[in-house]
């Protein structure tokens, strides 16, 4: 099985899922300080961490697929932005807290049917880091769709706050299940499900909340895209020059 | 200006089987975000396998004035403590 | 420490005192802890609240100068680690809110007394963090000073206080060596790195020594807060020790201390050390530091901009509240 895995499509997969939990993890983690409130604070920190911690893990394999010598570190500091892999979704800036939470729940509610998937990998290592991972994405979810619904049926303010972030996020959604050549070889060698094959549940649970929310489901729309295969928006550049500025601009030191 | 959050008291049962124990209080606007948030707050190291959340205003304590009668009486029944009592060294651990 | 111009009266002599007050001060005296709702004079509640207060606004406001740096964090573990040390002062300022609380004052009049200036936080934070060894700095500095003040506090009368104290310590333990560990990579590390390291001690030792506050001789007011025992030590042996502790941390690391008066002194078997300025330390607690108006700007932001967000939520759960009682009514 293993043996008939093309390396460089996996390693390509690999930094898309790895790439996915280091942006989103930075961009959650800019709130540290200054979120809404105390509690949530410290709720957005223990998200954030998780998802660096699933990143190094994903990097890591991809390094280790990779067998020239890389590790996460490198993989994350040294790239240019034409290099990730990341959806174009978890590098849109946080905006209100509302755009923030919108964009958690709606890639949550992918990530977690990923990670499902992921645990029945044919890759040993793949499913080992997808198990303790959608643990973690499972309480993200729980959190992000509950937050959803409260604030969608708090307030007209948080409604129409919440409504104006479902409109300007989900553009951002059919990147998520776009098939390509990649996924196309990690599906046959039973590596991971096609994104295609995630949809219908993502779509579930997505109705279901907004309904629950009293947001309207925007229905079909245009879908932007390029993430999967180094074509970004503007923001990336700006998040991984404020990243990498210490590696960048002393090559070699030891932090 | 915007009404607050109520308090909530929270009680965390640890890994070991023991009781629920009182950890601190947060904020929360209902029960169920105040489960989330204790999660949050008060399990960052592993501390918990079981919250409990209860209104800070439905906790009636005890008059701290009447601190001897509730309490003092309770010296008094030595019998309730296991060392009260000395069992010979050969009947063994006990 | 993070609660440096607190206010007390100085300590009121026993003849003085109501009967009430002197069984309050003995129950202190023999190690008693007073719990909430107890009786305790009103100066001791004032007090306690100024400084638990203050204490907690330190916290949060803390989460600033370091945070600023866990977009920029060199390595992923870096970045995990300080992410994780910036929530735990969250996390501290939380405890220490809810001790607040048990006074009788809540924590959103605290933060509008922080907010509105009436109320201080550490001016140690005013201080901008300008390169990654800062945030070594302020590990093995800031919160090497904070630690050496709450362990003492540990032992404070106010069981509230206290209790969040013990947690804070327990939790705090990785604080300061995890900025000491990034002080050694640094000062190991090449010579950019080594000059980065001396540069952050160069700025952050003075401010480090002001977070003690003024000097016993200057600050008569620390008598009733030590007798009620909500001050531990005094200022002066607090610094004493720090510095005594921190000299030889120095020399490990190869760096050295900006002060040319530096010497040990045999017959104290301490140091002496130079006296910050304590006119700057003055100006920075006006308001006038370096980084005064972002950092209460960054909170005042914060909450202002969060309004939306806690009112939403608010009104979720007093609605679905209504929902389960008229669903109840039904029922019956």
């Amino acid at each position: 099985m293993a043996g008939a895995v093309d390396q460089a499509a996996f390693v390509e997969w690999l930094q898309r899922i790895g790439d996915n939990a280091l942006i989103l993890g930075h961009r959650v983690s800019e709130w540290c300080g200054h979120a809404p409130v105390l509690e949530e604070d410290i709720a957005l920190a223990n998200q954030a961490l998780d998802l660096i911690g699933q990143c190094q893990l994903w990097l890591g394999l991809a390094a280790e697929v990779e067998g020239r010598g890389r590790t996460a570190d490198q993989l994350a500091y040294l790239r240019d932005a034409v290099e990730f892999r990341n959806l174009l979704l978890v590098e849109r800036p946080n905006g209100d807290f509302g755009q923030t939470l919108m964009r958690q729940f709606l890639f949550d509610a992918f990530h977690i049917e990923l990670l499902r998937a992921l645990k029945s990998s044919a890759d040993p290592r793949v499913a080992e880091i997808a198990a303790k991972a959608e643990k973690e994405v499972a309480y993200h979810l729980e959190r992000s769709a509950d937050l959803v619904v409260r604030l969608g049926d708090g307030t007209a303010e948080s409604h129409a706050r919440m409504e104006k972030a479902l409109k300007s996020q989900w553009p951002y959604t059919g990147e998520m299940f776009l098939d390509d050549a990649v996924d196309a070889a990690m599906a046959q060698a039973g590596i991971a499900p096609l994104p295609s094959s995630l949809r219908p549940a993502w779509e579930r649970t997505v109705s279901e909340v907004l309904a629950e929310a009293t947001l309207a489901h925007p229905g079909e729309a245009f879908s932007h895209k390029g993430g999967k295969r180094g074509v970004h928006t503007e923001h990336l550049g700006f998040v991984l020059a404020e990243m990498q500025f210490l590696q960048r601009a002393y090559p070699g030191a030891v932090w | 200006m915007s009404s607050q959050w109520p308090l909530w008291e929270i009680f965390i049962r640890g890994q070991h089987g023991l009781n629920h124990r009182h950890v601190g209080s947060l904020h929360a606007p209902d029960a169920e975000m105040a489960i989330r948030n204790a999660r949050d707050v008060y399990t960052r190291r592993n501390e918990g396998v079981s919250i409990w959340v209860v209104p800070s205003n439905a906790i009636t304590a005890s008059s701290p004035s009447e601190k001897g009668p509730l309490f003092e009486p309770s010296n008094a029944k030595v019998y309730r403590h296991p060392t009260f009592f000395d069992i010979p060294e050969e009947v063994g651990h006990m | 420490m993070y609660a440096q111009l607190v206010k007390s009266e100085g300590a009121k002599p026993r003849e003085e005192m109501t009967p009430e007050e002197i069984a309050f001060q003995e129950r202190i005296d023999r190690g008693e802890k007073i719990e909430p709702k107890e009786w305790m004079p009103e100066g001791y509640r004032k007090t306690l609240i100024r400084q638990i207060g203050q204490h907690a606004h330190s916290e949060i406001v803390g989460q600033l100068p370091e945070g600023n740096w866990i977009t920029r964090a060199p390595t992923l573990e870096r970045k995990a680690i300080l992410l994780a040390k910036v929530q735990d002062e969250a996390g501290h300022g939380l405890y220490l809110y809810s001790a607040a609380e048990t006074l009788g004052v809540s924590r959103d009049e605290l933060l509008e007394k922080l907010h509105s200036g009436n109320m201080k936080y550490s001016s140690i934070f005013n201080y901008p963090t300008l390169n990654w060894a800062d945030i070594g700095a302020v590990g093995w500095l800031v919160d090497g000073a904070a630690i050496m003040n709450q362990v003492p506090l540990q032992r404070t009368s106010y069981g509230p206080y206290s209790r969040a104290m013990i947690r804070i310590c327990k939790e705090e333990s990785f604080h300061q060596r995890q900025g000491y560990d990034i002080m050694m990579k640094m000062a190991a590390g090449t010579p950019e790195q080594k000059a980065m390291a001396q540069d952050a001690l160069n700025r952050f030792w003075y401010p480090a020594l002001m977070m003690f506050g003024p000097s016993d001789k200057d600050s008569v007011h620390s008598a009733q807060s030590m007798a009620w025992k909500i001050k531990i030590n005094t200022n002066d042996e607090l610094r004493q020790k720090f510095v005594d502790q921190t000299v030889p941390q120095a020399k490990y690391l190869g760096l050295s201390i900006p002060d040319e008066s530096l010497a040990w002194n045999e017959e104290k078997g301490g140091w002496d050390f130079s006296e910050p300025d304590w006119s700057e330390f003055f100006a920075v607690i006006a308001g006038n530091g370096p980084c005064n108006e972002e950092r209460l700007g960054a909170r005042v932001k914060a909450w202002e901009d969060g309004a939306w967000f806690r009112d939403g939520l608010m009104a979720h759960a007093e609605k679905a509240e209504a929902r389960r009682r008229a669903a109840r009514v039904a029922a019956e």
